[in-house]
């Protein structure tokens, strides 16, 4: 009882640390608007006379002490409403959440990718660490981990594109809309020009998780509940898969959440090369293009999935091992 | 930046000579050093002098290929820039801005760690929860942010005319953590040895202690962050300039030149491209493989395998 109270007091105290983040986040937001914006300019352009420009500040609220001002844009972040881009002439949440499955279909085309590859590669280098294909999977990791994510993507277009002319090297080809969610998923054109997009992505994790599967099995396998199963007579794979694994996924769950800052950064590498039009790729053409509301906007939206993922990631860490919370509070 | 006393590194050179991998990585590193610093003489014009080329001779491929022209070793770019010459002096902006940014990184992470592994208590709680928070962050991510606000406020030709400052502390300011770190966890093991309690026990202060007794000493796992940490710094500048954040296409890095290069690919100029890639790839390689020697080198535990 008193480790559920304990508990359910973490989560809170978490909750309330990620809503001080994101209050901290919309201030910088709004100091970054107020220095760099002006929103008269984003509404009647530059050819208006100033007296109608005065008048229009007192109308919108412009000449009001900037606490009020701070007040009004934090009311109106709650209610979804963070402005309008210059650029689209629309609500900015309206159009990155337009971009947001994109980036979200890249990125879990790539995640795929990496699960598939680095549990099987991990595992194998965990099992087998002096075989000659264990060896040979840790130095392409080593020079993996050498090469920029944007050189992956310009030599893979090279190779499969220009060369070989197999696959697609721009965009993300047919898409079908289901509801407000733009999907490349369903048809054969969009899988298609996901390949590249999503093997670029995923050769920047895959060393750091192959390497991570290994060390995380490498703990595991040396545990004593690991060679009571082997003396039961478990079979070696039912070993590794159903003990080992099981218990080295929560922290490899963690520290791939904890890396969703580093993920965003390499989606936009990957966005770029690839002309994807995604959240990173509509990010750089508001910077090219000076559209303040919307560049303050995706910060928001980037410090939000940044924050929801570390605190799902503490939580749910708190709920599968109680050790965790414990020690955090002394 | 290495305080220790040549006879003390004599040993783990002779260490990294004797591990292969070690002696490549470390003339190649020689060899792009001299050609970088001799960049002036070798270069047959000085690409960032837009009198010295001719728009006229763009998109030349490599002498060696059909339609190259000897002037041009390894063809010129949209401009009419000289590529090799293009690549040595990029290269040259690459490796300055990664050696500042790795010294602004110690500067600060080196003391930090120093005073959090050495005064232990509130001081160590304060220094590695900062270390977590701002590793949290994600160099790159705060990195794009920055520049981006930066181009955003001051527009795209003060940030080509700040570029190297800015990209330096950008990069330095953000990865300190690696430093403190690694710092904190060798200074606590020297902080219980003997000779540090004699020191104390001596009179000495505790900032000359930190300086002149504990750092030396610690100056192995550091001197092989130092490396790591260059590669990456290297990386991000590379990857901020391709992204247009970083150096302009007057003042080229190896990240601008592939970004410039990479719009010409599809018409056949490949060159542009790919062989100032290469040349990064060689050089992030070379460095995170003389990292990996010293590390052996220098890990006693390691020398043994």
């Amino acid at each position: 009882m008193r480790a559920l109270a304990a508990g359910l007091g973490f989560a809170a105290g978490r909750l309330v640390q990620a809503m001080l983040v994101m209050l901290a986040i919309l201030v910088i937001a709004f100091a970054v608007r107020s220095a760099l914006g002006d929103p008269l300019r984003e509404i009647m352009g530059e050819a208006v006379p100033e007296s109608e420009r005065a008048e229009l500040r007192h109308e919108l609220g412009l000449d009001a002490p900037w606490p009020v001002q701070l007040a009004r844009y934090l009311g109106g972040a709650v209610q979804g409403d963070l402005g309008t881009s210059t650029i689209y002439k629309r609500p900015t949440l309206e159009v990155i959440l337009a971009k947001f499955p994109a980036s979200f279909e890249l990125v879990l085309g790539a995640s795929l990718i990496v699960l598939l590859l680095s549990l099987p590669a991990g595992i194998y280098c965990a099992v087998r660490p002096r075989a000659w294909g264990a060896r040979l999977i840790l130095a392409i990791s080593v020079l993996g981990i050498s090469i920029p994510v944007f050189l992956t993507g310009i030599f893979l277009i090279t190779i499969f594109s220009v060369w070989l002319g197999w696959l697609p090297a721009f965009g993300r080809g047919e898409t079908v809309r289901l509801g407000f969610w733009e999907t490349g998923l369903l048809t054969a054109d969009g899988l298609e020009h996901l390949i590249l997009p999503a093997l670029t992505l995923s050769s920047i994790m895959l060393p750091l998780f192959i390497r991570l599967v290994r060390g995380a099995m490498l703990d595991e396998l040396g545990h004593d509940y690991v060679r009571t199963a082997r003396a039961k007579g478990a079979s070696p794979l039912r070993v590794w898969l159903s003990h080992a694994l099981r218990n080295a996924l929560l922290p490899l769950a963690a520290i791939g959440g904890l890396q969703i800052g580093t993920l965003i950064a390499y989606t936009l590498l990957t966005e770029t090369v690839f002309q994807w039009p995604g959240m990173g790729f509509l990010f750089l053409e508001a910077v090219t293009r000076a559209d303040i509301p919307l560049i303050t906007t995706y910060l928001v939206f980037v410090g939000l999935l940044f924050v929801v993922t570390n605190t799902l990631v503490d939580i749910v860490s708190l709920l599968l091992d109680p050790r965790i919370g414990l020690e955090g509070e002394r | 930046m290495s305080p220790a006393a040549p006879g003390k590194t004599a040993s783990p050179l002779r260490h990294v000579m004797r591990n292969p991998g070690g002696i490549v990585a470390a003339s190649v590193l020689v060899v792009i050093a001299l050609a970088v610093i001799l960049a002036p003489l070798i270069a047959p014009q000085n690409p960032f002098d837009l009198k010295s080329f001719d728009v006229l001779d763009s998109g030349i491929p490599p002498s060696w290929l059909a339609g190259g022209d000897e002037r041009f070793l390894l063809g010129t770019d949209a401009q009419g820039r000289d590529l090799w010459s293009a690549v040595l002096y990029g290269t040259r902006i690459s490796l300055t801005v990664g050696l500042f940014a790795v010294v602004i990184q110690a500067a600060i992470g080196v003391p930090l760690g120093l005073l959090a592994g050495y005064a232990g208590g509130r001081a160590d709680t304060v220094v590695t929860r900062a270390a977590d928070i701002q590793l949290s962050l994600s160099t790159l991510m705060m990195a794009i942010i920055a520049l981006a606000l930066f181009r955003a406020a001051l527009g795209g030709e003060s940030l080509g005319r700040f570029a190297v400052p800015l990209l330096v502390v950008v990069i330095g300011v953000a990865e300190w953590p690696h430093f403190a770190r690694t710092a904190r966890a060798a200074t606590q093991v020297e902080a219980a040895k003997d000779y540090v309690r004699a020191a104390r026990a001596l009179g000495i202060g505790t900032l000359g202690l930190m300086w002149r007794h504990i750092l030396p000493n610690i100056a192995s796992p550091l001197i092989v962050i130092a490396a790591t940490q260059m590669a990456g710094a290297i990386m991000a500048e590379a990857a901020l300039s391709f992204l247009g954040l970083g150096m302009p296409v007057t003042k080229p890095s190896l990240g601008t030149l592939i970004r410039s290069g990479y719009d010409l690919m599809f018409a056949g100029a490949w060159w542009i491209t790919i062989i100032p890639g290469l040349v990064l790839i060689g050089l992030l390689v070379s460095v995170n493989g003389l990292g990996d020697a010293l590390r052996d080198a220098l890990d006693p535990r390691r020398r043994a395998l």
